[in-house]
């Protein structure tokens, strides 16, 4: 089976373990060997949270520098930051909703300007789906659902050999029993995202 | 019931590397467990410490990692099956029971793991602790996967008990922080009691008994290297001339270069699971086979070393190669990228890698580095030592911890860390080797890890230096683990004892021992300058408990605080204490009312009298 590989950047806190959960567990019910990867020392301390998921047959759990076939990034300087992991045929979706590090709230640094961040993605990448998946979750009925909503773009660009259903039943098996219906909305809200993108 | 006490052999559960390796001690029947957490290992024992709650499971957290392998000594030697885990600087730690329990070994099947860190992801160095098999002569077991680690675990109890001496399981940070799917196996039913058989002749280590333990230590590790010979954790992959050996992670890396190569007609893999003592045998027949060989493996040469010594006793002077330029370094962690270049340059296979983006016209990203939480307390302590330490040339050792972070700007609290517990006895050597003042910070847990001993040096010796004990009852920085400081009844456990570390250090015969709380910003900078003052070993307890932990706890009451029109935006607030709720807004300073957890230090070190609590009272 060929492999496709993926890369998460989040910020700690942004839920980017129950998103890999969930990929796991469609990936388990679409029979595709899955391999993941974190590194979350200091997640909970405000850091940066990467992880790296191998669908299909290869032994390692980790992605080098250009072999990321998809980037999802929760925020928009981190995607920018993890633009290393790419090449030219490397698909990117990030949430547009930035989340500015301590330094550039008090001033020392700047943010980058999204209108700049979007094309220097655009240039070096094969395509870029970009849109604002706090709106998005917010308008589910949850703003902490922002990793739903990005699974919902990346399931529908089909890079994944993962069917929809799938990811569908392991929303309902892997999130909170409360948060499933605010969940399976904010997926298919990703989901119209990406393919209007 | 606990997901790893799942008695349902053949089931998948999708398991991150550290809970594979408790489940692979619990279908072992493991009854007794010890640690101290630390990263990566952390995971396994947080678990193991749950299981523990729900059966007859014994866990422990040692106050460091010495304690806790004698602890796990004593229980392997009455006969328990035993687990003792730990990150690999705290090997070094418990290095000296190693070394002579080798001599003396176990009864029930003993397995030491260590948790190694190529490329310090979160540790001080990354050491290669499989020279530690070396030097005490064990036998090591190293998984590559994550399923693996599950299946290795569960048979290092049964390799421990045939060779009745303790086994090391290595893991590197990519299997303990690993997920997969995991074919869970049938759990055996674990013996709790177990009997002590009086045997001074083999168990008291003068040194006419380790002599012979010494004799019986090396007939031992012949058995090891026979039964490595025919281990199948030591397996080849294809039948080529282009041998390379690999251990751990690196076997996933050299596999998946094959595929993508598309050499596998020409290669032979030897993947070494049960890597010390080395096979010579196994190696030899490999070796002949072969027309070059590369070995791979993270860190230090420790195989290719082994390699080329088999080779030259077997006669063999086939190039074989590891470490060099344009082959493995010595430093970091590995990636398949880095491995299949070198494996192509080595072999001459034709390649082409996938080509990174050229980012040059990318502006600069604003860095997110990890950041103290808003609120704690660690920041409102530096602060209030800053302040009182005003005006003196000052040197601070600090320690292990959260409050490692307070050395970045602007706290700038923080010069000089070798390992757990070096605060306390550097300071020490700075105080009498310079004429600055010294102070000191550790956390309550790293006190009772290590700190203990270097104070009663001080005491003993009569240094003079400020010790300043960050109390925030929790080992915040590995999870939240208990320490003998912590009141167990938080997490509603009870028949444990609380040490408090007021009453330690006055027995230690400190006779300036204050404690603070940090929040009360101008009592606390008083208090530190009086301990300033005193000549001799003066401590600072600065209690207060950690706001993560509190907050997980449900014990936290947040009365957010907000910025008036008062505020002359001098920023004094984010300059000296920068906490993470603050931002600016059109150039004004703000708060965030979510971050914000009310611990009200900003608005004491207000000079405006800016900042004020908000009016409505919202839920923690
Ligand atoms: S986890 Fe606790 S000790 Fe660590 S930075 Fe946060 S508040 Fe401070
Ligand atoms: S009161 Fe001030 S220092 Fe404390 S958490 Fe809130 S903003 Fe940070």
């Amino acid at each position: 089976m060929k492999t496709t590989r993926l890369i998460i950047v989040a910020v700690g806190g942004q839920g980017n373990l129950l998103a890999s959960k969930v990929l796991g567990q469609a990936a388990l019910l679409s029979g595709v060997p899955v391999r993941m990867s974190e590194i979350h020392g200091m997640a909970q301390r405000g850091g940066v949270v990467e992880s790296a998921i191998v669908f299909g047959d290869a032994s390692s759990t980790i992605i080098s520098d250009s072999e990321a076939d998809v980037l999802v990034g929760f925020e928009p300087s981190e995607t920018l930051r993890a633009m290393n992991k790419c090449n030219a045929g490397t698909t990117v979706i990030t949430n547009l909703a930035p989340l500015p590090p301590f330094t550039v709230a008090i001033g020392r640094g700047t943010y980058p300007d999204l209108d700049q961040v979007q094309d220097l993605i655009k240039a070096k990448t094969r395509r870029l789906i970009a849109f604002d998946a706090v709106e998005r979750a917010t308008a589910a009925g949850n703003v902490m659902s922002v990793n739903i909503v990005l699974l919902g773009a990346l399931i529908q660009t089909g890079i994944l050999p993962i069917p929809k259903e799938n990811l569908v039943e392991a929303i309902r098996t892997k999130t909170k029993k409360a948060f499933v219906d605010v969940n399976l909305k904010a997926f298919d809200l990703g989901f119209i995202a990406a393919a209007n993108a | 019931m606990h997901k790893l006490l799942a008695d349902s052999p053949g089931k998948k559960m999708l398991l991150l590397g550290n809970e594979a390796i408790a489940r692979g001690a619990i279908e072992a029947g493991v009854a007794f467990a010890t640690t101290y957490p630390g990263t990566p290992s952390s995971e396994i024992s947080l678990n193991l410490f749950r299981v523990s709650h729900e059966s007859d499971l014994y866990f422990e957290y040692s106050t460091n990692e010495k304690v806790a392998l004698e602890v796990a000594a004593a229980a392997a030697n009455s006969g328990l099956r035993t687990f003792c885990m730990m990150k690999h600087v705290g090997l070094n730690v418990a290095a000296d029971p190693l070394m002579t329990l080798a001599y003396v070994g176990v009864k029930g099947g003993l397995v030491i793991l260590t948790a190694d860190d190529p490329s310090m992801f979160s540790s001080q160095n990354e050491q290669d602790n499989r020279y530690y098999g070396k030097l005490s002569g064990l036998a090591i077991l190293e998984p590559s996967s994550v399923e693996e680690a599950r299946q290795m675990t569960a048979e290092a109890f049964d390799l421990s008990e045939k060779l009745g001496e303790p086994v090391i399981l290595r893991t590197t940070t990519r299997v303990n922080h690993s997920s997969a799917f995991v074919e869970l196996g049938k759990i055996t039913p674990r013996k709790i009691k177990g009997d002590f058989k009086k045997d001074p002749f083999n168990f008291v280590t003068v040194p006419a008994v380790s002599r012979r333990l010494h004799v019986r230590l090396l007939e031992n590790w012949d058995k090891a290297q026979a039964m490595a010979e025919t281990s199948t954790f030591n397996f080849t992959d294809g039948n080529g001339t282009w041998g390379i050996i690999c251990n751990g992670v690196s076997y996933n890396y050299v596999s998946d270069a094959v595929k993508d190569l598309g050499i596998a007609d020409k290669t032979r893999i030897l993947r070494l699971g049960f890597s010390h003592p080395m096979p010579p045998n196994l190696i030899k027949a490999f070796l002949n086979a072969c027309e070059k060989v590369l070995v791979a493996e993270e860190g230090e040469p420790v195989m290719e070393e082994a390699v080329k010594a088999f080779a030259q006793e077997a006669g063999l002077t086939l190039p074989i190669a590891g470490k060099g330029e344009r082959l493995f370094s010595r430093l970091y962690e590995f990636d398949p990228a880095m491995v299949r270049r070198v494996m192509a340059g080595y072999f001459g296979v034709p390649h082409a890698p996938s080509q990174p983006p050229d980012l040059s016209d990318v502006p600069e990203i604003p860095q997110r580095p990890p950041n103290l939480c808003a609120g704690c307390s660690h920041r409102a302590t530096y602060y209030a030592v800053k302040k009182a330490a005003e005006g003196r040339e000052t040197i601070y050792p600090t320690d292990i911890g959260c409050y490692t972070l307070g050395f970045l700007p602007p706290l700038a609290m923080g010069d000089f860390l070798i390992c757990m517990g070096s605060s306390v006895s550097t300071a020490c050597g700075f105080s009498k080797a310079t004429d600055k003042k010294v102070i000191a910070f550790i956390g309550d847990s790293t006190f009772f890890h290590s700190g203990l001993t270097g104070l009663v040096n001080a005491v003993y010796n009569n240094h003079n230096f400020t010790l300043v004990i960050l109390d925030n009852g929790t080992t915040a920085m590995t999870g939240h683990q208990p320490n003998p400081g912590v009141d167990m009844s938080n997490l509603n456990l009870s028949g444990y004892g609380r040490i408090s570390i007021e009453a330690v250090v006055r027995a230690i015969g400190v006779e300036h021992v204050t404690v603070i709380k940090p929040y009360k910003v101008n009592k606390s900078i008083e208090a530190v300058k009086a301990a300033l003052d005193h000549k001799g070993v003066s401590v600072i307890i600065s209690q207060e408990m950690c706001t993560l932990y509190a907050r997980s706890l449900k014990k936290l009451n947040v009365r957010a605080f907000t910025v008036t029109d008062k505020c002359k935006n001098h920023r004094d607030c984010i300059n000296q204490i920068g906490c993470p709720a603050f931002f600016l807004e059109g150039e004004r300073v703000q708060i965030n009312p979510n971050t914000c957890v009310g611990c009200a230090v900003c608005a004491q070190i207000c000079p405006e009298n800016a900042i004020t609590p908000v009016k409505a009272k919202k839920a923690g």
